[in-house]
């Protein structure tokens, strides 16, 4: 981003002792840390951690529906283990996932910065996360919640025999630590932006990370205050909900859908930031349309406050209502197929590298293609009258969170992994792992459509025998699914002791966090650096990229 | 650690400062949507339930919610005395208003136990043995003990900060150039503000 300037040395790693990794050692240099790169391998830890404990209820799910009959869950259990899947992968994996991980790291780097605005508070909101996660776990071991991740009343609160206090409790603290990270990266990107870093020379992660810092710190709160009305009704017989006395349950729906549905956003804007530096990169392409990708991001922010009755056009709400919602659900989709549009056209002209990252973002713009349009399908409303609570709609949001939010998480650790280790990950593998990623997610989640269409509905632990040939393609694509997240857990590991030592910039690669060693210094940069250029500088404004020499293109970048 | 001294992430003093006050503008954002959530529910229940709720309204007590309302906007003038005290420098005006502050803080959550006390007493509190036949007037104070009892609580935390302050000030562990002072009083008229709402939603609404 700062080329022309930044004519001064850049080790390619720093001296032993001054990398974030090796400034101080033990556990307490660890868990008392207030280093933002520190803070967001604590993330990593707990966040993989409850990605595989919520993988785990997906798998008992998926190993069920194998056959028509029940086997291996009882209806109980099964709706256990569908509500612990949702509860943990929603809020203890998709939406911390990129932000608290990727964006911790990278926010203050990206932008020039030594660290957060507020340090002690990043630290902070890791520690309520963890109490958030602990009381999660106690939920599971005391015998689980049967009510869905969505909490619906009256259910939750007059019949539900499961722990619906404990795991209500668990969100809502958890809600904490989303709103205390949103703070800190909104007062980061705010007042701690480098010399010359104008809005519009921000690389658009920073975009993303801060649209969705917005969203979450407007949204969060809703959540919070719903759940602890859900709390009291349950716990001390409060009357809000209940329609026995006069409550209405359709109020709950329309609060709980204000927050969830922007947190559906929370969870993708930060991978559409992702993509565009993948993108750019592996393309040597600046962004097609920077600015209408910065508009895109914001409309998307803005708008995803305005669409949330699409969630209830079968609740019993008014026409007038359907209408409008629906209108509105069309309208969010136009900035999304703007930003599709422009990743495409990024590619054109484009010197393509398939590296590993690369295949993740390419994956990551066909599926989550198919999840928005297919999104479409549901905000019309006599579609989604015909397939509402069916697999259809299991699979179109796995196609938004699962194929798009975890691609870009898979694609944004491979790319920045040397940054964070100063270690490169084995490409070949990495290929595999992505290649295999995209067609067993693919087998898993596509046949979903068709049962759904079909008349499957979802959360049943049982069906029909006819359904079994798309739940039997299903479960067999998730195993292929489940080998392409555990592969790279193993070539991750492997690459920290084997894996070749990074250059400052393995893949040439524009941004200031490629400015500096890898791992980075514990204060970030050696020389604070001053910013004169737009970003994604890959080539001349009015040329396309030079072209490269193929033959002397190796993976794993220039190494020289 | 002295407050004055520049901190890791930050390039000068005066941004250091700005971030703290910036930071929970922010926050308090995020705290109106939380009290706007609960207030939809209550706007919801009051067109479907007017008559209920205004005969339910009529019930609480307006002298407690009068009185506390007086003390809480007082308080608020202590407290921007005192962060405008801190401001100039001026140890002993600081002292004395977050001193005072906090007695108001503190008579307004007597004020309030005595009134929980009386509306236990006339069996308003929503379950079985509920004072008033109406359905929906259980709503409404269902409404009442959540939003009072979520605003009290934000009293509580910002009498703990202010209380904290207070000692700093004192021991002299914290100079009064601190944003830390106005930082508080920021959070400390924005609880004052929520009640400026409850008021008359809670007390006010049927008596008119």
């Amino acid at each position: 981003m700062s080329e022309a300037l930044v004519q001064r040395d850049i080790p390619d790693a720093p001296a032993p002792g001054e990398s974030y990794l090796t400034a101080g050692t033990g556990l307490a240099s660890w868990l008392l840390t207030t280093d933002h790169k520190r803070i967001a391998l604590l993330y990593m830890a707990a966040i993989t951690f409850f990605f595989f404990l919520g993988g785990a209820g997906a798998v008992a799910m998926r190993i069920e529906l194998f056959t028509p009959q029940a086997d291996l869950l009882s209806d109980d259990a099964y709706n256990r283990a569908f509500t612990f899947h949702g509860v943990l992968m929603v809020w203890f994996f998709l939406l911390p996932s990129i932000p608290n991980i990727l964006g911790n790291f990278l926010l203050p780097l990206m932008i020039g910065a030594q660290d957060l605005a507020f340090p002690r508070l990043n630290l902070l909101s890791w520690y309520i996360f963890i109490t958030a996660g602990g009381l999660a776990i106690y939920t599971l071991l005391a015998g689980g919640v049967d009510t869905g991740w969505t909490f619906y009343t009256p259910l939750s609160t007059a019949f539900a025999n499961g722990h619906v206090l404990a795991a209500a409790a668990a969100v809502f603290i958890a809600g904490f630590s989303t709103i205390a990270t949103a703070v800190n990266f909104i007062a980061t990107v705010h007042l701690l932006r480098a010399p010359g870093m104008t809005w519009f020379r921000l690389p658009l992660f920073v975009w993303a990370i801060y649209a969705t810092s917005i969203v979450m710190v407007l949204a969060t709160p809703v959540l919070a205050m719903v759940l602890l009305l859900i709390f009291a009704e349950r716990a001390f017989g409060i009357p809000i909900f209940d329609p026995l006395r006069g409550g209405d349950p359709i109020l709950f729906q329309h609060l709980f859908w204000f927050y969830s549905h922007p947190a559906v956003y929370i969870m993708v804007l930060p991978s559409f930031g992702v993509i565009s530096e993948l993108i750019a990169c592996y393309a040597r392409r600046r962004v097609f349309g920077y600015s209408f990708m910065v508009y895109a991001i914001l409309w998307i922010a803005l708008v995803g406050f305005l669409v949330w009755g699409h969630h209830m056009f079968v609740s019993g709400q008014s026409m007038l209502a359907n209408l409008a919602f629906s209108f509105l659900s069309f309208v969010v989709a136009v900035p999304s197929a703007i930003k599709v549009f422009n990743w495409t056209a990024t590619l054109y002209r484009g010197q393509i590298i398939f590296d590993a990252p690369m295949i993740y973002a390419l994956g990551f713009v066909g599926l989550f293609t198919i999840g928005g349009l297919t999104g479409l399908f549901l905000a019309s409303i006599p579609v989604d009258v015909h397939v509402t609570d069916t697999y259809f709609v299991v699979a179109h949001f796995h196609y938004i969170m699962v194929g798009g939010a975890v691609s870009a998480l898979y694609g944004g650790l491979a790319f920045w992994w040397p940054k964070i280790t100063g270690r490169l990950y084995p490409e070949g593998w990495a290929r595999f792992a992505a290649v295999m990623m995209f067609f067993g997610f693919s087998f898993t989640f596509f046949p979903m459509f068709v049962m759904g269409f079909l008349g499957m509905p979802r959360r049943y632990h049982v069906y029909v025998p006819e359904f079994q040939v798309w739940h039997v393609l299903a479960s067999s694509g998730a195993v292929v699914l489940a080998a392409a997240y555990l592969l790279p857990m193993g070539y991750f590991a492997w690459s920290l002791v084997w894996g070749k030592r990074a250059t400052a910039n393995p893949w040439e690669a524009t941004g200031l966090e490629w400015q500096t060693a890898s791992p980075p210094p514990a204060e970030n940069f050696a020389t604070p650096p001053v910013v004169t250029q737009a970003p994604y500088d890959y080539h001349p404004e009015h040329s396309g990229p030079p072209a490269i020499e193929r033959a002397a293109q190796r993976p794993q970048g220039h190494q020289p | 650690m002295p407050a004055t001294a520049l901190r890791k992430p930050w390039r000068s003093l005066r941004r250091q400062r700005e971030a703290a006050g910036f930071g929970l503008w922010v926050f308090l954002g995020s705290e109106v949507m939380f009290f706007a959530c609960a207030l939809t529910g209550y706007a919801v229940y009051r067109t479907l339930w007017n008559a209920d709720f205004l005969a339910a309204a009529r019930e609480t007590n307006v002298v407690y919610g009068t009185l506390n309302t007086a003390i809480l906007l007082t308080s608020s003038l202590t407290m921007a005395v005192a962060a405008e005290g801190a401001r100039a420098g001026l140890r002993r005006l600081t002292l004395a208003c977050l001193a005072a502050t906090i007695a108001f803080g503190l008579a307004f959550l007597v004020v309030k136990g005595f009134e929980y006390r009386e509306d236990i007493e006339r069996h308003l509190l929503p379950g079985p043995g509920f004072a008033l036949p109406a359905p929906a007037a259980q709503i409404f104070f269902a409404f009442y003990w959540l939003l009072t009892g979520v605003h009290a609580l934000h009293m509580t935390i910002g009498l703990g900060v202010t209380a904290t302050l207070l000692w700093q000030a004192w021991r002299r562990s914290r100079p009064l150039r601190s944003p830390a002072f106005e930082v508080a009083g920021l959070y400390w008229h924005f609880v004052d503000i929520v009640w400026i709402f409850l008021y008359p939603l809670l007390y006010l609404a049927g008596r008119a």
